[in-house]
């Protein structure tokens, strides 16, 4: 039956012929692979495992309520966190305005191949690879002191940040841009629709989740931002919330550094909960733009 | 034997005379042609020397069409023969194209589409365009439909009712969508997709409809469904259509245009030519020109 059939037909030979070292070596390099990758995920895990088991003790509604004191049990981190408010929260917009208004040029307008714009493109690519240290002596100069002598207040740390975050939100503002396929386009102007209507109506409600998720991840770096805060006085002893954009200000990861620093063990522990807190802030907004970018996930 | 027919002829003459006195010319010519009655609609649209550069490549080069009342013309020709490039020529398209330049005239109703008197958004809103993949917006089918009316003026919300229902049916597709009229335009099928975009163009009620390849993404059927529809909208409607297939050409179409490429003296990359244009029984029954035959009968291209 069935047998006499396979007899007339010449029998095809799939069986495994790779040889026994090669087979070690895929075994080998597959192990490399689990160890470089352990080794990242466990000194993730003892870096957060320390600071929780340093900083839960103080992980209590007191931290995010009181204001500095000298008594590390009284310690709190509300100023630092209303700074940080302030601060995110004014850079943010400034930074996704203008992020966006440069972004719909670069891509809906410019002519792509003329000199100058592509000095823009190379320009902003550079900035972005600027350390953010240098952004700081930059507005120590000119904004803190200098022209403007805005003096150590939320209005600098606000400048400074837009202008260290601004690269990037650009940058992934182009690219939420470049993602609208150019058939919206077309179907736009085919109907008589001028360019400032297709960009308002069709193209900028179609790149939202690119635009969302880009401007939440440059506010997030500008929330963990240290550095260029040093050297615009938000290691100060702040002990009110800002009022406005000439207040004074500190911010959560300066807060953090001083109580680190400390020699008391308890205020060490202020700064282990204080970290927690930034950590699930920051967290926070990265699952916000996740959400964002799958719920109006669009198929074309 | 009108063979040699008006169309072929007219373009040397006409290139050099203003549009009034093609328009002319071109009824004259029709005088002679008895033999088809098709040439008795009007012209509405004609282009002259057309012509279109990207960059230092030539793409395609004189182009002397016209475009009849309650006709379909089609374009037909191997791929890179620059039907796309023309077709987009006829409503402006092409000025999103940077590098795109357009040399010759086109007229609409006796008014250069690439002169003084003549705004791109105005043109595209009287000539419009289906494209070759189903483009809804991200939108529901009624904002689909509505969007047209709202960008070209500010009708009420009875109005906007009035039309979307009314361009619906006239594009077939109101009975199979009046229930989920807020559902996303994705969530019709491809064929109903390329109706929708139809039904979208008719209602900013344009004068002449341009389709690119508008069957090419769809199954047998749903390519049936759409040319009944051309079928039974080009008395309103006329129709330019570009279309790699050729029996679809020899179904739906009055008249159609034969372009070929060729090498120019000092060009590397081919350059589309028009070859012949003229009724569509005609060009596939006793084509005048042997490139024409050859491609129709499946021997080139």
């Amino acid at each position: 039956m069935s047998t006499v059939v396979t007899t007339e037909v010449m029998r095809a030979d799939l069986r495994d012929t790779t040889s026994t070292s090669r087979k070690n070596w895929d075994k080998a390099f597959l192990g490399g692979l689990w160890v470089f990758t352990l080794l990242a995920i466990i000194t993730l895990v003892v870096l957060i495992g320390t600071t929780l088991l340093k900083g839960f003790t103080r992980l209590n509604p007191s931290l995010l309520i009181n204001f500095p004191s000298p008594f590390p049990e009284d310690a709190g981190i509300q100023a630092a966190i209303f700074g940080s408010i302030w601060v995110v929260v004014t850079s943010g917009l400034v930074s996704l305005l203008i992020a966006l208004g440069t972004a719909i040029y670069l891509e809906e307008f410019a002519d792509r191949k003329s000199r100058l714009n592509n000095l823009i493109t190379i320009n902003i690519q550079t900035l972005a690879g600027v350390p953010s240290i240098v952004f700081g002596i930059l507005g120590l100069a000119f904004i803190a002191r200098g022209w403007l002598s805005w003096g150590f207040t939320v209005g600098t740390a606000s400048a400074v940040l837009t202008m260290m975050v601004l690269p990037v939100m650009i940058v992934s503002a182009r690219e939420a841009l470049k993602a609208v396929p150019s058939s919206l386009r077309e179907g736009a102007f085919a109907l008589g629709a001028t360019r400032w209507q297709t960009i308002v109506k069709q193209v900028l409600p179609s790149a939202i989740p690119g635009l969302a998720t880009g401007s939440i991840l440059g506010v997030s770096r500008a929330l963990g931002e240290s550095a260029p805060l040093i050297l615009l006085g938000a290691l100060a002893y702040v002990s009110s919330n800002p009022s406005g954009l000439s207040s004074d200000y500190t911010v959560l990861p300066l807060v953090i550094l001083k109580y680190t620093q400390e020699a008391q063990e308890e205020f060490q522990a202020v700064g282990a909960a204080a970290i927690i807190v930034l950590l699930v802030l920051l967290i926070s907004l990265n699952m916000i733009a996740i959400v964002i970018r799958d719920k109006s996930r669009k198929s074309w | 034997m009108v063979d040699k027919m008006v169309n072929a002829t007219i373009p040397e003459v006409s290139s050099t005379l203003p549009k009034v006195g093609s328009v002319l010319r071109m009824n004259l010519a029709e005088g002679q042609s008895s033999s088809s009655a098709n040439f008795a609609n009007e012209m509405i649209m004609e282009s002259v020397g057309l012509q279109v550069h990207y960059g230092d490549f030539l793409a395609v080069r004189d182009v002397n069409l016209t475009i009849h009342k309650s006709e379909i013309t089609a374009l037909i020709g191997p791929s890179g023969c620059g039907k796309s490039t023309i077709i987009r020529c006829f409503n402006r398209m092409n000025d999103l194209i940077p590098s795109a330049k357009v040399g010759g005239n086109v007229f609409y109703k006796g008014i250069d589409l690439y002169g003084p008197e003549a705004n791109s958004g105005e043109v595209r809103r009287r000539i419009g365009m289906v494209f070759q993949k189903p483009n809804p917006f991200p939108k529901s089918i009624y904002e689909n439909v509505a969007f047209g009316p709202k960008v070209n003026g500010k009708p009420s919300k009875k109005e906007t009712d009035e039309i979307v229902e009314r361009s619906l049916k006239r594009a077939a597709l109101w009975e199979e969508v009046k229930d989920r009229l807020k559902q996303s335009a994705f969530s019709l099928s491809g064929g109903q997709q390329q109706r929708l975009c139809i039904a979208r163009a008719l209602a900013v009620n344009p004068d002449v409809l341009l389709m690119d390849e508008p069957c090419s993404a769809l199954d047998p059927i749903a390519t049936a469904r759409i040319e009944d529809l051309m079928a039974e909208i080009k008395t309103e409607y006329p129709i330019i259509i570009v279309t790699h297939n050729m029996q679809q050409a020899a179904r739906v179409s009055d008249r159609t245009a034969f372009f070929n490429t060729e090498i120019g003296a000092n060009a590397t990359r081919p350059t589309g030519v028009l070859v012949e244009y003229d009724t569509t029984r005609k060009i596939f029954s006793n084509p005048s020109d042997t490139r024409t035959e050859q491609y129709i009968s499946g021997r080139m291209g």
